[in-house]
């Protein structure tokens, strides 16, 4: 897939492959055009060639209505929440269910009220999104993209501007949706701490090419001159990430 | 020679380039305008596309309407009123001098219901409604919340810019009218109460020179106008980017455009007007 605005050529030819159901982190430095990237997993941006194939369908092949169903299947928290400001807590997280189910208001209220609960959000209905902490608003970014029960979510660095504390909080609460929920997630990244935690395949995007791609512990070890500055100026060392670790004393 | 050849064709080609680009950058203007022209009938056309499908959100539009409407009704009730007592306040000293100033109920008239009122209420609405849509649209773009709307599947431009120019266009004549009422009063305060006018006098001529159709052009006018402002506020704040400077600019643009082409429009409008409804019918 190749992207340019104007002359500046960001998507370069990316092949990527996303693995369904797993935590799979998209790394890649300051403008490396990771965004730009996932945006077009959901036709939120058009590549000037190539194409994104969703269980077989070319998503920029897909007519207005058919792709208004294809929406449906994600999920996304932006990087800042991008949550309505003149909408409560609530309103926010109910929106797609009253713009695409015919749910009765009380069913909807349940639902949302379920969601905010799972993310220890109880409570905060009736606040406004400027009332909210930073970590707060990505929890109910996350929220408003999960009650439509999405098959794929899509983090956009969703812990940026975080201290470590809610950084750590909301890498759990990406992890615990995945297995909650059984979502495919694709999360972008440049915290390797964050990455190492909750990833279970990672890509490297440099220079509008995928240049790297593997398991956490692949990039630990990578030979590859650029991932391992990368990694190794994160101060992240050798040794099994903690989410292998996790996996791999996991009762079968 | 062979040499010369060959550092020649480079040569010709920079200068071909450098030709073009210098003929590209003199239409630069030109070209930009025209792209410029191109979206906001584009975006317009896109919007109205959406008008007889689902979902069609009642709500949305009684919003658009109470802020267009409801919100601009105390500067533009304030404007009227004085704007109709400057107005027969300048008609009665210079009348006077010729002895006409019992007409002044009808000039006024006349100059409010199809001129002053719908340019001086569109001018107000671009400088509230103009500027206030660019901005909250554009901060909605650079925000990602415009994203965050197609990314749940819900079209933008049928959710946030078609309620606005259908609420533009038909709560403009609205207050177009009541522009006029109000200025009416205020002209009939100066003219009469102030000035010792004859009432009866003012009354019949404002009856005889301000028809239905006079006070119709006005609201045809406050159509458009209402129509274009928040079209181009819409358009300026939908394709905002760059933060919030990027906010800032949409917004001074919205309204230094959508004030001039208010002043354009009317005088275009006025000649098609003219035609449909000649002076004297």
């Amino acid at each position: 897939m190749c992207k340019a605005f104007g002359k500046h050529e960001v998507l370069k030819g990316v092949d990527l492959d996303i693995e369904r159901g797993k935590v799979n982190v998209i790394l890649g430095g300051s403008g490396a055009g990771k965004s730009v990237l996932v945006k077009h997993f959901m036709l939120l941006l058009r590549a000037d060639k190539g194409g994104v194939w969703v269980d077989g369908t070319n998503v920029f092949e897909l007519g207005p209505k058919e792709l208004t169903g294809f929406r449906r299947k994600f999920g996304m928290v932006f990087q800042f929440a991008a949550l309505f400001d003149s909408l409560t807590v609530e309103d926010n997280c109910a929106f797609p269910l009253r713009e695409h189910t015919s749910k009765s208001q009380s069913e909807i209220a349940d639902i949302v009220a379920d969601r905010l609960e799972a993310l220890g959000l109880a409570g905060t209905q009736k606040k406004f999104p400027g009332e909210l902490s930073g970590g707060m608003r990505k929890r109910v970014g996350l929220a408003r993209a999960l009650v439509l029960q999405p098959e794929i979510l899509i983090y956009d660095e969703p812990t940026t501007g975080l201290d470590p504390i809610a950084t750590l909080n909301v890498d759990e609460m990406i992890m615990s949706t995945a297995e909650r929920f059984k979502v495919t997630s694709v999360v972008i990244s440049h915290y390797m701490a964050s990455v190492f935690r909750i990833a279970q395949r990672v890509s490297m995007l440099r220079d509008g090419l995928i240049v790297a791609c593997g398991s956490p512990d692949d990039f630990l070890h990578s030979s590859d001159e650029y991932v391992h500055t990368f990694v190794s100026t994160a101060g992240v060392t050798g040794g099994a990430s903690p989410r292998q670790e996790e996996e791999e004393t996991r009762p079968r | 020679m062979a040499g010369s050849d060959s550092q020649g064709a480079p040569e010709e080609l920079s200068l071909r380039q450098a030709i073009m680009e210098g003929v590209r950058q003199a239409f630069a203007p030109a070209t930009g305008m025209l792209e410029t022209v191109g979206g906001h009938v584009l975006l317009g056309l896109k919007a109205f596309a959406w008008l007889p499908r689902r979902p069609f959100r009642a709500g949305t539009y009684v919003e658009a309407m109470e802020y267009i409407g409801f919100g601009s009704l105390p500067i533009v009730l304030l404007v009227g009123l004085f704007t109709g007592m400057v107005t027969a306040l300048q008609s009665v000293h210079v009348f006077r001098i010729f002895g006409f100033d019992h007409i002044v109920g009808g000039t006024t008239g006349v100059s409010i219901a199809a001129e002053l009122g719908p340019v001086l209420t569109s001018l107000m609405l671009a400088g509230r409604v103009g500027a206030g849509i660019a901005t909250e649209l554009g901060t909605m773009r650079i925000s990602e919340q415009i994203d965050a709307l197609e990314s749940m599947a819900v079209d933008p431009i049928q959710y946030l810019v078609l309620p606005r120019i259908v609420a533009g266009a038909l709560m403009t004549p609205i207050l177009v009218l009541l522009f006029f009422i109000i200025g009416m009063g205020g002209a009939y305060l100066v003219a009469v109460t102030q000035m010792g006018g004859d009432e009866g006098q003012f009354i019949l001529n404002f009856k005889l020179m301000v028809d239905f159709v006079e006070v119709t052009k006005g609201l045809i006018k406050g159509c458009i106008f209402g129509f274009t402002v928040a079209l181009i506020g819409c358009y300026y704040g939908y394709n905002a980017s760059g933060g919030g400077r990027g906010v800032g600019i949409a917004t001074t643009k919205a309204v230094v455009t959508s004030s001039v082409s208010v002043l354009v429009l009317d005088y275009f409008v006025t000649e098609v007007l003219l035609v449909i409804f000649p002076v004297g019918h």
